[in-house]
């Protein structure tokens, strides 16, 4: 019976080569890494400068906060929500054509590759750089701002797209077919509500996630809380920092609880 | 009231319920006339102004080669602060994802109080944190890898303790059945069960990072992000388009390694 027992644990596989290996190649790039970052502990100043900042975060700009005019950080938050909103919902609506033209089920192999190109481009591309070109286009302001979303919400939206709609049931086509269904009933009933469900929660998932990066946003002028925030932060008006960052962590952790009880909603029924 | 009653053949009757589209249709309806309203979205600017966009777009085309040389070291820079950032983070999230998981701490205050910390570190913007630690440790690459390391820390540790909750504890009470002690019993147990997911998660975290690396510079944070608002700056589209040519090739291609390496990993 040991012997059994023995037999079996030897007979493992024994992975210390590979992960010697896996070891030894974070080791070196990790040398390599250090080279690039002067280690500086910060001075006097950056000791200073971060007291200052626990202490102006710690007691925020209380008129800031509970102002409610446009200057105020609740229609600022209000406003990066109209723009994270809108960014989502037009790139989530741009991506459908996308994740289709990207699926391999769906198209020739030489589309899916140039479009699977194209979207890595889209992805690639930092949001400030949209963001100026929009300016160009739609003028400083949150305008801009949808736009720039919108765009930057295509390349992870439409790949989680493609993986849901390779993982169709075409068992449910067939039967369609075989009881004499149209094209449009197939889509409206054998395709829609396969897809629905997961495509809105990826859209929610976006949504999450576009709240956050809309503070990159103000860099550019292209509206939201983050150019105030930003311009706080460069004025060291450390209050008024922390009043901002307040407002918008709390929005976003209850957006956060919000998206995933309806995302979990929605993929279980 | 608006429930649909059926009679079936056998004579037993069903109702349907009714459908809540048209209600969620209406409510998003509202909502993005207000949010249309609030941004001050106009179709008629978009489609008179529309080729403005490709203006820059067109300057980039074709991107300036001679600049190519002065792009090397900030790119290597940032590919440095991304690996750096996201390997010391994913390192600290593991004690994180453990303290922050209830079945590994038996105490729900303190896993309560380590998953809150984890997601306010993820609610902060990086670029704020970037921008706060250019104050403290000054201009450079050290802030842009404090910046990425506060992410990274953040993302996996929240993956990780998510992977430890769903575990199957089975495993672990059986082999502290069988007299392992627990952290015996956590090497054999867990850590065969966490591990691939563990490792995919931090090379998917180094992936989207370096993407955020290439911004980071524009706060001052080190990296492409400095030669890029730089160019930008002087509106010399021609070596922005050379320095998102660079980026995109050196994003693909480092994505293409750990889509390998994260498949071999499964």
């Amino acid at each position: 019976m040991d012997n059994l027992l023995e037999a079996k644990l030897t007979a493992q596989p024994s992975k210390k080569r590979q992960y010697l290996l896996l070891v030894a190649v974070i080791l070196a790039v990790f040398a390599w890494s250090l080279t690039a970052i002067k280690f500086r502990a910060p001075d006097d100043g950056g000791a200073k400068i971060a007291a200052n900042i626990i202490r102006g975060i710690l007691s925020p700009d209380l008129n800031l906060l509970w102002n409610f005019t446009s200057q105020g950080v609740f229609y600022l938050l209000f406003e990066t929500i109209c723009i994270a909103f809108l960014g989502t919902i037009f790139g989530a609506i741009l991506s459908i054509p996308f994740a289709f033209l990207m699926a391999p089920s769906v198209v020739s192999r030489p589309v899916y590759i140039l479009t699977r190109f194209l979207v890595v481009v889209i992805r690639t591309v930092p949001a400030l750089v949209y963001g100026l070109m929009f300016v160009r286009v739609a003028g400083p302001g949150p305008f801009a701002g949808v736009l720039t979303m919108s765009l930057t919400s295509i390349g992870m939206v439409s790949k989680l797209y493609v993986d849901v709609i390779e993982d169709l049931d075409r068992g449910i086509l067939e039967a369609m077919d075989a009881i004499g269904c149209t094209t449009w009933e197939k889509i409206r009933f054998g395709i829609v509500p396969q897809l629905i469900a997961n495509f809105s929660s990826i859209t929610i998932y976006r949504f999450d996630m576009n709240l956050r990066d809309a503070t990159i946003l103000g860099l550019v002028g292209a509206g939201g809380i983050g150019a105030p925030l930003i311009f706080a932060m460069n004025a060291y008006r450390w209050h008024q920092v922390g009043s901002i960052l307040i407002g918008l962590v709390a929005l976003i952790l209850i957006v956060e609880i919000i998206s995933n009880k309806l995302r979990a909603k929605l993929v279980n029924g | 009231m608006f429930n649909r009653k059926f009679q079936l053949a056998s004579g037993k009757v069903v109702v349907a319920r009714p459908s809540k589209i048209p209600l969620i249709s209406l409510l998003m309806i509202v909502l993005i006339a207000i949010a249309l309203q609030v941004t001050k979205f106009s179709f008629t600017t978009l489609l008179l102004n529309g080729h403005q966009f490709f203006v820059i777009l067109r300057g980039m085309l074709p991107p300036n080669l001679k600049f190519l040389p002065r792009i090397w070291q900030p790119l290597f820079d940032t590919i440095k602060m991304s690996f750096l950032g996201s390997l010391l983070g994913a390192l600290l999230a593991v004690p994180l994802a453990l303290l922050a998981a209830n079945n590994i701490v038996r105490s729900k205050w303190i896993a309560g109080f380590f998953k809150f910390f984890l997601s306010i570190l993820r609610t902060l913007p990086t670029i704020v944190v970037a921008l706060i630690a250019t104050f403290i440790f000054g201009l450079g690459t050290m802030a842009g890898t404090i910046a990425i390391f506060m992410f990274t820390v953040s993302y996996v540790g929240k993956l990780t303790y998510e992977q430890i909750e769903a575990l199957d504890m089975g495993t672990f009470e059986a082999l502290e059945s069988l007299g392992l002690t627990r952290l015996q019993a956590f090497r054999y147990g867990v850590m065969p069960q966490i591990l691939p997911t563990y490792l995919s998660t931090t090379l998917f975290s180094f992936e989207g990072n370096l993407r955020y690396a290439a911004i980071l510079g524009y706060v001052g944070a080190g990296g492409l992000g400095i030669i890029l608002s730089e160019q930008l700056g002087w509106r010399d589209y021609a070596n922005v388009g050379m320095i998102l040519t660079v980026l995109i090739v050196t994003v693909s291609l480092i994505e293409w390694l750990s889509q390998t390496a994260r498949r071999k990993l499964q």
